[in-house]
């Protein structure tokens, strides 16, 4: 297998007013083709900035990022991001915020006429694969969270890019809509064969969809571990899994790991000399 | 719900206004009487001249305002969106903005004659650099993460400000234009101090002279119905053209 996304002893340095501290530093690890990777840590460990970085909005103050062995200089359409927030274009309705790329020069200027086409049927079979054909015309505030980010995917994904960058895309979304969201995100995932990097803090959600998961640890933030999710293929999976004890044995780890190096434990130490005084 | 408390408000208004004077706690030649201001009204209808007086003003106050608009929407863009055109035009704009319109009345006679163009040209200058200022914040205002999602869908920097930030600031833009609209109105007494023979501002301005209060009251009213009439038409043309704006997505 191919590596799709190498990113090699990558570090980041923010320099606010307070003083300098490293959000990220020495991460290194690849993602090969068609594989799909999330990043766990606990808040603060750097796992957005990482996103941010292999997306292009930030620069890195140290290390390289590269895909398909080029290196990333700014952000473009072979990386793709889903937002938390979704981040639809409001005065779109949802096929117009689907079909963004089409109106853009870099799609026009490398698609001739047959690939110009075919992007056309392309956005109408995203429509349908993401359940949005009864709600083409209406426009992102008449949607629900998870039908909102329907649109988001459906637009990082028609442009077919090599990486699709996942930020916590499940985050605002109440339970019910996650689960639905895992069921579609790993059957898109199956069929497209994207090769996909997805950030969350929710364990169970990182287990259930990934091919590997890696933990992040804060202060600085660096790769703590790496574990490879021996689970039935994503077309294979459902929700019952989530019972088995293969993926609670594993979600249970990983949580152990993040617990570890969150440095949550001092509070109650700190919360045991409180009630001793008190 | 609204209709009723605004229309109330203005009765109320309208009321104690009617109040104080049919009690004569006021001398009339400080605040006429709601009667003696009707009747100048009909007075000014029938001889003839006050729809021409309206319709001159709207049509300096309009050819200014759009004058200001079609400047400032480009400039205003350009600031908004490029730091270093923002640095360039910004301290100038901000020089220029607090320079009082009225004191350009002798300068805009000297360049621009006595015609219509002079009374054009003060509402610009009272206008234009609000305007640009204004619409410039309309355009740095929209949310880094809706510029963030362009950049990742491979948008450059050209379609950016075309696709994202002028589309995405356009509803703001229009509520300053509108608001703008407002203040153009304020300028046209000071426009029409620039040798007019003509329009609302030059009829207050007259009949201050001759101590005309039922007169100026009739202009300022008329003036005011006339801002909130445009004002509504172009709330509702916001409406039709903008049903996201004011809601989150």
């Amino acid at each position: 297998m191919t590596d799709k996304l190498t990113v090699r002893a990558l570090s980041k340095r923010f320099v606010t007013e307070a003083g300098a501290y490293d959000a990220l530093s020495g991460v290194s690890f690849t993602v090969t083709a068609g594989e799909f990777v999330a990043v766990v840590g606990a808040s603060g460990c750097g796992k957005s900035t990482l996103l941010r970085i292999v997306a292009g909005l930030e620069r890195p103050s140290g290390g390289e990022v590269l895909v398909d062995e080029r290196p990333v200089e700014g952000p473009d359409r072979d990386r793709a991001m889903v937002f938390q927030d979704y981040n639809l274009y409001p005065w779109l309705t949802v096929r117009e915020n689907i079909r963004f790329i089409l109106g853009l020069r870099s799609t026009r200027r490398d698609a001739d006429r047959a690939a110009a086409r075919g992007a056309e049927e392309r956005s109408e079979l995203l429509l349908e694969l993401m359940g949005l054909t009864r709600v083409r015309d209406a426009r992102p505030h008449e949607l629900s969270g998870g039908m909102r980010q329907r649109v988001a995917i459906a637009r990082a994904l028609l442009g077919k890019p090599d990486l699709l960058l996942m930020d916590e895309p499940f985050g605002a979304l109440d339970a019910q809509t996650r689960e639905v969201m895992h069921d579609l995100i790993l059957h898109v995932a199956a069929l497209e064969q994207r090769t996909i990097v997805f950030v969350t803090h929710d364990v169970e959600e990182a287990v259930y969809l990934a091919d590997r998961v890696i933990v992040l640890a804060p202060g600085p933030g660096r790769i703590d571990s790496v574990w490879r999710i021996d689970l039935p293929p994503a077309l294979e999976r459902n929700q019952n899994l989530k019972l088995s004890h293969a993926f609670l044995s594993i979600e249970g780890d990983i949580l152990s790991r993040i617990r570890a190096t969150s440095g949550l434990q001092s509070d109650l130490t700190a919360l045991q000399r409180l009630t001793a005084k008190a | 719900m609204y209709w009723l408390i605004a229309t109330a408000s203005f009765a109320l208004w309208f009321a104690l206004w009617w109040a104080v004077t049919a009690l004569q706690l006021v001398d009339p030649l400080f605040l006429p009487a709601p009667a003696a201001v009707l009747h100048r009204c009909g007075d000014w209808l029938r001889n003839g001249n006050l729809l021409e007086d309206a319709g001159i003003s709207s049509y300096r106050v309009l050819a200014g305002f759009l004058l200001s608009a079609v400047m400032a929407l480009p400039l205003g863009l350009a600031i908004g969106a490029y730091q270093p055109v923002r640095a360039f035009c910004e301290p100038l704009l901000e020089f220029a903005r607090y320079l009082p319109a009225v004191a350009f009345v002798p300068m805009v006679l000297l360049w621009a004659g006595i015609g219509e163009t002079s009374k054009i040209m003060v509402i610009w200058i009272g206008t234009f650099f609000q305007l640009v200022i204004m619409l410039s914040e309309d355009v740095a205002r929209v949310p880094m993460p809706q510029i963030e999602a362009a950049r990742t869908l491979g948008a450059s920097g050209g379609e950016i400000v075309i696709r994202v930030l002028l589309r995405s600031a356009l509803p703001a833009m229009f509520d300053t234009l509108r608001i703008t609209l407002g203040w153009a109105w304020t300028y046209l007494v000071v426009a029409e101090l620039v040798a007019a023979n003509s329009g609302l501002g030059y009829a207050i301005l007259k009949a201050q002279r001759f101590l005309q209060t039922d007169r100026i009251f009739v202009g300022i009213i008329v003036i005011g119905l006339i801002g909130l009439g445009s004002d509504q038409v172009l709330r509702w043309i916001h409406r039709r053209l903008f049903p996201w704006a004011g809601v989150r997505s």
